[in-house]
């Protein structure tokens, strides 16, 4: 199993960067690398098991299972069904908890999956990118580092 | 009902320094200011789960707690309260600790849950919270930025000196001139200003615009008396006003677009300063960061090297010549070096040049034609003017052709016609553009860290040299006997 994780701090309560991010469907909206995105199914985008299509910038498709969501603990996780990363058994979970000193929240970003030997450090390499990359878009959205 | 209370922050120091006066569980009469005494009972040592510590308060209070867990792995520990005389009953309280990937600090999470007497929740809540949570995130934040947790228990507890100015060996360029110019004296390093950094330096590189600095041929950057040197690599004893991110002890390395590194302890801007990982050793970063860096802009802003492209490099066994040749293989291009020495050459191939045209003077476009009839796409050019029509020949139509040093002469103006008849592209950049804000250094920096870790880029060889034989270290860079980086030790 190999695990990628990526953390950092963003300006602005959990509360405020959580109504940013937990719309499955809202990849794109806050995002860079993602182009596009519609829910399967014509199915709401908060309903656990719901189906996320979406195509990255340099035109990957990659569809995504919402396994988890949560409200309380500001936290959603998902799995690949379909993508051109060559992973397996790819499990993610995006987490915001409040840090009580200041208007700020600490982003957790993880993802465990499976790949070939010898692909792990690419892969952990790549995912993690694209982790921080969504974070970098949040702490500039949310202003000063 | 029980009463929970949540408190949070971010310590600016990587989590396994944080972490390393958390877990000991009888470390609070160090840095918690309302801890007075602490103690194990028995004979238990203090990261033993199922341990009791005993505290006495400033305010006279004693309160008896139990490790509950200790998770190095999860950076987690549990404890209670056996027994107290102030009214917290059930107590339970766990202190996690989170990396922040980015930027090596730390997320602190400490909660609890409890009963107390009917009435006082409220008080006790904000007790909890305040003078126990809140004021320990700052005493901490204390502690670690003197050093405290640096300090060997039982040694002296006088806190370092602060503020103050401290001595600094220092060679200067007494004038414009030869090596001899170069002259160490005793001085003193003032305490850092507001945004600085003060660094006890213990390495640092040397590069030719040392010399072009001491030969007085960029004179407004450096006046006679200054001194040169515009990298290196050590400890931080202290930082100014307003600087987040370095705390004592941490090991950094810098670069600076301001000479004057060529001394023992040195206050610098923190955003010249990038923390070195472990696996890096001083001399190493003082003689990787300002060629690397130059490499990394070389590579990828300037050549947009890629899988195929040409590149041809002078003064291939050179500090930056061989870090060029092995990070331009890595990203699948092919190289050719030129050198002056057959020794020179076989060191060029060992970091990776694949063709080496060895010889004094520059007559090199043959042979890279031989090899390349269409031509070098990239020439990273150090040699200057007795090598302009040369470096013209051997470069393909669309080329670039990055000017980096003029160890021949300086180059004559090039004129818009000239580069016409082959659509030639040319460049002379200045590393410190590159990394002028501290997103971009730090980018910079990490990429030739994991670029060292992984095998793509060799540590060049490196020849050492005292502060106080800088003159030394010169002529031999100017003798062009040596390979690969210089460095100046303290």
């Amino acid at each position: 199993m190999v695990r990628v994780y990526v953390s950092s701090v963003i300006d602005a309560s959990a509360d405020n960067v959580w109504s940013r991010i937990r719309d499955f469907n809202a990849l794109p909206l806050w995002h860079p690398a993602i182009a596009d995105s519609r829910i399967e199914n014509n199915e709401p985008s908060d309903r656990v098991g719901c189906i996320r299509h979406f195509h990255t910038r340099d035109g990957g498709m990659i569809r995504e299972r919402l396994l988890a969501l949560s409200d309380y603990d500001f936290s959603c996780t998902y799995e690949i069904l379909e993508s051109p990363l060559g992973v397996s058994d790819y499990v993610a979970t995006l987490k915001l908890t409040p840090v009580t000193d200041g208007v700020r929240c600490f982003a957790e970003w993880s993802a465990e999956f499976e790949c070939a030997e010898g692909r792990e450090a690419e892969l952990t390499q790549t995912i993690g990118g694209v982790f921080q990359g969504g974070f970098e878009a949040l702490k500039r959205h949310f202003g000063r580092r | 009902m029980l009463q929970k209370v949540v408190r949070s922050t971010i310590i600016d120091a990587p989590i396994e320094r944080v972490w390393a006066v958390l877990r000991d569980f009888n470390s609070h009469d160090q840095w918690h200011a309302v801890v007075d005494t602490s103690r194990i009972e028995g004979r238990d040592r203090s990261d033993q789960v199922g341990c009791i510590r005993s505290f006495t308060l400033k305010d006279g209070q004693r309160i008896r707690e139990q490790l509950l867990t200790l998770d190095d792995r999860e950076h987690k520990s549990t404890y209670c309260i056996v027994e107290a005389s102030v009214p917290l009953q059930r107590y339970v309280a766990t202190v996690t600790l989170k990396p922040v990937t980015d930027g090596d600090r730390t997320f602190w999470h400490w909660e609890s849950s409890f009963a107390t007497p009917p009435g006082r929740e409220r008080e006790l809540r904000e007790r909890v919270a305040q003078d126990v949570y809140e004021a320990g995130f700052d005493n901490l934040r204390r502690h670690l930025a003197g050093g405290g947790d640096l300090r060997v228990p039982g040694a002296s507890q006088a806190p370092m000196p602060r503020a103050l100015p401290l001595p600094s060996r220092c060679v200067s360029v007494a004038n414009y001139g030869d090596a001899a110019q170069l002259r160490p004296q005793d001085g003193q390093a003032p305490a850092p200003a507001p945004g600085e950094v003060r660094i006890r330096q213990r390495a640092i590189g040397v590069n030719f615009i040392d010399v072009y600095l001491r030969r007085g041929w960029i004179a407004p950057m450096l006046a006679p008396g200054g001194t040169p040197g515009m990298e290196a690599a050590g400890s931080v004893i202290d930082v100014g006003e307003g600087v987040h991110g370095f705390l004592a002890g941490d090991r950094v390395a810098y670069i600076g677009p301001q000479p004057g590194a060529y001394c023992s302890v040195r206050s610098v801007p923190a955003a010249w300063v990038v923390r070195l990982p472990a696996a890096v050793e001083d001399a190493s970063a003082a003689a990787v960061l300002l060629k690397g860096l130059t490499a990394d802009c070389l590579l990828r802003d300037l050549g947009r090297v890629r899988v195929g492209t040409r590149l041809l490099v002078h003064a291939a066994a050179g500090g930056v010549g061989l870090l060029l040749c092995a990070w331009a293989r890595s990203l699948g291009a092919h190289v050719i070096g030129t050198v002056s020495s057959e020794e020179k050459a076989r060191v060029a191939r060992e970091h990776g040049c694949e063709q080496v045209v060895v010889g004094r003077d520059p007559r090199f476009a043959d042979a890279v034609r031989r090899h390349w009839p269409e031509g070098a796409e990239v020439i990273v050019d150090g040699l200057g003017e007795a090598a302009r029509e040369e470096n013209f020949a051997a470069l393909a139509r669309c080329g670039h052709w990055i000017s980096l040093g003029q160890a021949s002469g300086a180059l004559q103006p090039i004129s818009p016609d000239w580069l016409v008849q082959k659509s030639t592209t040319f460049s002379r950049p200045v590393v410190f553009d590159f990394v002028a804000t501290p997103e971009a250094l730090t980018e910079r920096a990490e990429r030739l860290w994991a670029a060292l870790a992984d095998g793509r880029v060799k540590l060049p060889p490196i020849e050492r040299w005292s502060l106080d034989a800088a003159a030394r270290a010169h002529e031999r860079l100017e003798s062009r006997a040596t390979i690969g980086a210089l460095v100046l030790v303290t």
